[in-house]
């Protein structure tokens, strides 16, 4: 089969393209750690959430110095908890779940963002910096009310946290 | 299009039988366009706010149903039947083996598609109980009316049908034949059916084992990863299915029409190829974001993605060089000055190149998407639609408008009824939607979400970047209202055109390759062999994914609900402010369309 020269150097040229978009992503996951959303949890009864002992009270809690887990539920139509309240410079895995249908958590303007699938828990690790608020969207379809199902993500003080803390649990 | 050459014969004159089934197909095809046009315009105006008169917001997901199953599903697969039923006649030189046949596969598709629309359709009127807003997507566990499912799994059966109907005429011409390499079209053709039959076996296996006896309420529950798993098995190699048709255009028709030819016929075959092992084996890169799929899986499915490049870098290089070809033939020169040369007045031309362009723009987008990482800056923002109205909605739709200019002659033996407004058409539509495109990616980068009515929210505002929110749905406005003109002159034109007398002397003839099939390699040919590896790659891909899922999940789920889409109570509050002569309109036009393809169906058969 005759290949033209310039073909090729096209042909070779793509493939260097193609390995080097491969090598980006593996060298994003390898060198600065870009964990992906997995199968790292069980599965569960989406219909019996009330019966799982993270979310049958969907909270924040601190795991350990700095490190705080939130167990969050989405629902046609919202967030529970909202707002999410963690402090600043602090590590933050998220647990989602759905009750009823696929829902999309999604922290608007960045990339902290997973599908939530009825029955199944997704883990998402986020680092966040100064105090501020952001935006939690459902990014999927989930019926007629989708576009007023929004959430928020609540950055805030060492102080403040505490005393927040402090007022609605032990 | 000046030279005749040695044509006497366009293929009406030729195949009056197949010409007619064409024509039935590409009607039936610009039906669902027109449909799709008119929900895409609600749609724009009403996401970004410009104007929210004509539905209201929970109607608004029964409008993106319609849009995406009439553009995806009708308009694109509607052509294809028709553009290859064309390509194996015209490249054969035979007719199919037995109409009837032919025209009961037709039947089955409109017949399908019938049912799929009026479910749909049937959730703008309150009074019938009955809805389909789960978009084209259908992710269970939303839930349609169970006669979405039913038109959905005809309209595949009939699309089967046409596939084998080509095989089996393909087959008789080899009897009559014997030791001749297989013509270049049809090769694209079965190459593309192969992979048709591997990718929607999946889907139509997740709708006739679980989402339809659901919709019967036979099974209490399904298992919602898995269905969407079996979705994007097929959800990603239908894209290759809507671009195919578009690729075998570029490859045997516009090489032609710039007065060129196809620089190299065997790698067009290796090209196709490449197609039908690659597209299936990818779809779980539409599921980064899900839990429940481990990462390794997706791995394997951004490498196959990533190779799937490859075929479409390699025709960039090949149609261009056909068309520098062409131009140097009519004594450009020069590195780009051969550029001036081109027949840029043909509409069929300008719009082919024009969707070329834009589809490059869009594997940019898409190398983005495929990246497992930074997907998740971009995973369901408004990017994403952004991206396929650059594919689909660029580079195959407005390659089958131009097209049309093209081929409706050969198929009715009537002239178009304006080149002018055909070339004022195709660069509307490329100026739309670099404006609709451009701006939607904007959004997307600032977490705009895609598949919603009300994109603004109350408990926050957008990082303000590229001119901001606000800035960008203007664009957007503006884009989808020049796409919709666009769309009405090219169905204005084609109408009329169909009021032009029929002539003698436009036949039109293909230029054989420089480099003929002779120089191929006889195993590209042996269909049995990427028949085989096609499904071990499938096969390798899937096994494990499926079998983890059922393993976790169950067949029927970890414990979900049912969730039908009819309207809730609880929105009911926004329903108020429905305008009912808005939905009599848009109902009646409907089905009045309905009622058209159906004459214009049984018309043709009698």
């Amino acid at each position: 089969m005759h290949i033209h020269a310039y073909e090729k150097i096209w042909l070779a040229l793509s493939i260097v393209l193609i390995l080097f978009l491969l090598g980006s992503v593996t060298y994003g996951a390898v060198g600065p750690g870009v964990a992906m959303v997995a199968d790292s949890e069980a599965q569960i009864d989406a219909n019996a959430l009330d019966e799982d002992d993270r979310f049958a009270e969907p909270r924040v809690e601190q795991v350990g110095e700095n490190e705080y887990e939130a167990y969050v539920v989405a629902y046609q139509f919202g967030f529970d908890p909202s707002p999410i309240v963690v402090p600043e410079d602090s590590t933050v895995t998220l647990q989602i779940t759905s009750r009823d249908v696929i829902h999309g958590f999604e922290v608007a303007g960045t990339n902290a963002n997973t599908m939530a699938v009825p029955g199944e828990v997704a883990e998402v690790t986020v680092e966040v910096g100064e105090p501020q608020e952001y935006g939690i969207v459902c990014n999927e379809y989930c019926g007629a009310g989708h576009h007023g199902m929004e959430g928020k993500l609540h950055v805030v003080t060492e102080e403040e946290f505490e005393s927040e803390d402090g007022g609605d649990s032990e | 299009m000046s030279d005749a050459l040695e044509a006497e014969e366009t293929f009406l004159d030729r195949y009056p039988a197949e010409a007619k089934i064409v024509r039935s197909a590409f009607l039936g095809s610009f039906l669902a366009l027109t449909l799709g046009a008119i929900f895409g315009i609600i749609q724009t105006l009403h996401r970004t706010g410009i104007f929210r008169g004509i539905i209201d917001s929970s109607d608004y997901y029964t409008v993106l149903t319609a849009h995406g199953v009439f553009l995806v599903i009708s308009f694109t697969v509607f052509f294809l039947v028709g553009l290859f039923t064309w390509a194996v006649v015209r490249s054969l030189d035979r007719p199919l083996v037995n109409i009837k046949i032919t025209w009961t596969w037709y039947l089955l598709m409109a017949g399908g598609m019938t049912m799929t629309g009026i479910s749909i359709l049937a959730g703008f009127v309150d009074a019938i109980d009955m809805s389909a807003d789960v978009l084209y997507t259908f992710y269970a566990p939303l839930q349609a009316h169970p006669l979405f499912y039913t038109g959905l799994a005809v309209f595949i059966v009939g699309s089967w049908l046409a596939g084998a109907d080509w095989f089996r005429t393909w087959l008789a011409w080899r009897e009559e034949n014997p030791n001749e390499r297989i013509p270049l079209q049809t090769f694209m053709v079965l190459t593309t059916m192969i992979m048709w039959y591997i990718a929607s076996s999946a889907v139509a296996a997740s709708v006739l084992i679980f989402l339809l006896p659901w919709s019967l309420g036979l099974i209490e529950s399904v298992n919602p990863t898995l269905t969407r798993t079996l979705f994007w098995f097929f959800g990603h190699p239908v894209v290759y299915f809507w671009l195919m048709p578009a690729y075998l255009l570029w490859y045997t028709v516009l090489p032609s029409i710039a007065g060129g030819r196809l620089f190299s016929d065997p790698l067009a075959r290796v090209v196709f190829v490449l197609f039908l092992l690659l597209s299936t084996p990818v779809g779980i890169h539409h599921q980064y974001l899900d839990p429940g799929i481990a990462e390794g899986f997706k791995f394997i499915s951004m490498t196959n993605t990533m190779f799937l490049l490859l075929p479409s870098l390699l025709t960039a290089f090949t149609v261009v060089a056909s068309v520098e070809y062409g131009a140097r033939q009519r004594g450009g020169t020069g590195v780009f000055g051969w550029l001036r040369l081109l027949p840029w007045r043909d509409p069929a031309f300008t719009g082919m190149m024009l969707a070329g362009l834009m589809f490059a723009a869009g594997g940019f987008s898409g190398m983005v998407n495929a990246g497992m990482n930074v997907n998740y800056m971009i995973h369901n923002t408004i990017w994403v639609p952004g991206h396929f109205h650059l594919t689909v909605g660029t580079a195959v739709a407005l390659t089958f408008m131009a097209a049309t200019y093209w081929l409706w002659p050969q198929i009715t033996n009537k002239p178009i009824y304006s080149s002018q407004i055909g070339l004022f058409q195709v660069v509307l539509w490329f100026i739309g939607m670099a404006l609709m495109s451009n701006a939607m990616h904007a959004q997307g980068l600032l977490g705009v979400p895609r598949r919603t009515a009300e994109p603004e929210y109350s408990g926050f505002d957008y990082p303000v970047a590229f001119g901001g929110f606000e800035e960008l749905n203007v664009q957007i406005a503006i884009g989808g209202t020049l796409l919709f003109l666009s769309t009405v002159l090219f169905i204005g034109n084609l109408v009329l055109t169909m009021g032009n007398p029929r002539v003698s002397g436009i036949a039109e003839t293909l230029r054989p390759a420089l480099s003929g099939p002779d120089d191929a390699p006889e195993v590209l040919d042996d269909l049995r062999i990427w028949v085989g590896i096609a499904v071990t790659l499938v096969v390798l891909a899937y096994a494990l994914p499926l079998a983890a899922i059922i393993n976790d999940g169950g067949l029927l789920g970890p414990g979900v609900g049912t969730y039908p889409v009819w309207i809730d109570a609880a929105v009911g509050t926004l329903a108020d402010v429905a305008v009912p002569a808005a939905w009599s309109l848009v109902d009646a036009l409907a089905f009045l369309g309905f009622r058209l393809l159906d004459a214009a169906a049984s018309g043709v058969v009698a």
